[in-house]
């Protein structure tokens, strides 16, 4: 059974964000055709204590468990709203507190949300790069939902139905190919502390 | 077990009077809160190296020489000392005439520092940080050990012929500990020399501190000085009582609002359930400290901030006496009745450490 972390930073209660992010997971369930425990990190939940960590250093109460969901799942679909043509700053603080590391090699399908079609370029601009410096695995397609794709015709071609779909299948296939490796890759945190380097290696030289 | 205070030296504007110490007054306040410190019984006394304001500390061996002129039991201490930036040959001179003076109530803890402009000003690269750590310990460690040392290195001009003056006292140089709060090599070579590992756990949650320390035992055990549980280790902790526990949560609200490290984030309830910070009754500082020892074990050092966020010296004298009267007599008989006889009471003092080097000496001559 593979675990699949959802993140979404959109503020308002229904979001579309979260309305995305829960398409986009239910596409990558289908596509990996087996048993999926899919965990939903909603950041407004934790927006306090998001800054919270940002001057502690640390992530207290449910931040926390949320944060290890994420860094312990085997895959990542990460949705945020476009703000002033980029990722939102709650996004953005999000993976800013996750220690370096925590999301190398890790699949990661990207999606954003916006009241036009213009803002779509910021997935790939703003976003991708981002996982890029974390050296995720990401999905080459990434979903972008302008409000008046909620009212196109499903089976239009290249419409968000399309989209969402062939995001979850490149998704789900990231995920298989890895066969197991994330815990390894996930892990490298407490790693550091399970197998430390000796201190021979450390001195060598001197 | 030793219990003792660290301070950061922080010049903090009270935000109860909106006033602000000199840095004299600050520096003097700190020799003052050293010397409360033996009166109630406390034995350490630590100092922090800063080379930025709101510090004034960044000349620690003079303050620390100060004030074991004024003492006679306070064993003195740093927390840290930058074994990155500081040159490792002054720091072999520095503490070994501090030791002399103060008859060997000297030791010192290792740091990197967190301020990463001190790197360039004193000439060095923080990508560096490590590997830094690393050499200029060993050269530290030999430059007390060796009395004529050949060196070369990568980031200090080579050493031929060079004794450093004065030797440590009676041949001991002063037990050392590394502090870190996030690095396992640092915990690996504490563990390597057999040397103490101090945990400044004050500002974060037990759970990361438990790895780091449980590292450093393990690792103790495996270079061969005694068994994981005998590793020393130190702790911090950080307080603010009042009789009344309620009083102490009213009366240290506004400098906890308003400190630097934290001020503006969480609220005292949130980060006193997260981090070790106290605020209450005596007896509530007693029930949280003797609980560091399920969680970590026992342990030879508890060294409590009390003087920072801007508290008025009489305020931390107040605190001081608190600590003296009530918390540490208790603490030091219940942790006494829980420690193993196999594990240390406390780190080593200079005493101790002659002993051990002249059963050494005995040992290779026989």
């Amino acid at each position: 059974m593979s675990t699949l972390a959802v993140v979404s930073a959109g503020l308002r209660e229904p979001s579309s964000t979260r309305l995305l992010a829960d398409r986009l997971a239910a596409a990558t369930v289908r596509s990996l055709g087996e048993e999926t425990e899919v965990v939903h990190v909603a950041l407004r939940d934790h927006a306090h204590d998001l800054t919270n960590n940002l001057l502690t250093g640390f992530p207290a109460g449910e931040l926390r468990g949320a944060v290890e969901r994420v860094v312990g799942a085997d895959g990542l679909i990460a949705v945020t709203p476009v703000f002033n043509a980029s990722y939102s700053g709650l996004f953005k603080t999000f993976f800013d507190v996750l220690e370096p590391g925590s999301l190398e090699g890790k699949p990661v399908l990207i999606g954003a949300t916006g009241g036009t079609a213009r803002h779509s370029l910021a997935l790939e601009f703003a976003v991708r790069p981002m996982f890029a410096y974390l050296r995720s695995l990401m999905a080459p397609t990434a979903v972008f939902a302008a409000t008046e794709d909620w009212g196109a015709a499903g089976e239009a071609a290249g419409g968000l139905v399309e989209r969402v779909e062939r995001a979850g299948a490149e998704l789900a296939g990231l995920i298989d190919g890895r066969g197991g490796a994330s815990d390894a890759v996930s892990d490298a945190g407490a790693d550091r502390y399970d197998n430390v380097i000796p201190f021979e290696q450390l001195l060598a030289g001197n | 077990m030793q219990f003792g205070i660290f301070s950061v030296g922080d010049v903090t504007t009270d935000p109860t009077t909106g006033r602000t110490p000199t840095e004299a007054e600050r520096i003097k306040a700190m020799v003052t809160i050293a010397t409360k410190a033996e009166e109630v019984g406390l034995d350490v006394f630590a100092t922090g190296e800063h080379h930025n304001p709101p510090f004034v500390p960044s000349s620690p061996t003079t303050m620390l020489g100060y004030i074991a002129a004024q003492t006679e039991r306070l064993i003195l201490s740093t927390s840290t000392t930058l074994i990155t930036t500081n040159d490792p040959v002054k720091i072999a001179e520095d503490f070994a005439m501090l030791q002399h003076l103060a008859d060997g109530r000297v030791d010192l803890m290792m740091g990197r520092g967190n301020t990463g402009p001190v790197y360039p000003w004193f000439g060095q690269d923080i990508r560096q940080g490590i590997p830094l750590a690393i050499e200029n310990y060993h050269l530290l460690h030999r430059l007390w050990r060796e009395d004529v040392v050949d060196w070369e290195g990568k980031f200090r001009t080579p050493l031929q012929g060079f004794t450093s003056t004065p030797r440590p006292l009676d041949g001991a140089p002063p037990f050392v500990w590394h502090g870190s709060i996030r690095s396992p090599e640092i915990a690996e070579q504490a563990a390597y020399y057999g040397d103490g590992f101090f945990a400044n756990n004050i500002f974060w949650p037990k759970e990361h501190f438990q790895r780091l320390i449980q590292l450093y035992r393990r690792r103790y055990e495996h270079y061969g000085h005694g068994s994981a549980d005998q590793a020393i280790v130190g702790l911090g902790g950080q307080v603010f009582m009042r009789k009344n526990s309620q009083d102490a949560v009213k009366e240290f609200r506004p400098y906890f609002d308003n400190a630097p490290v934290y001020g503006q984030g969480p609220s005292l309830e949130e980060f006193t359930r997260e981090t070790p910070l106290t605020v209450g009754s005596p007896q509530e500082v007693i029930e949280r400290t003797l609980q560091f020892r399920d969680y970590f074990g026992d342990y030879q050092r508890q060294l409590f901030l009390v003087d920072h966020a801007g508290l008025p010296l009489k305020t931390v004298l107040e605190q001081l006496d608190l600590l003296g009267e009530e918390v540490v007599p208790v603490l030091r008989k219940e942790f006494e009745a829980l420690r193993p006889s196999h594990v240390p009471a406390s780190a080593p003092s200079h005493l101790e450490l002659v002993a051990a080097n002249d059963a050494k000496k005995t040992e290779a001559n026989r």
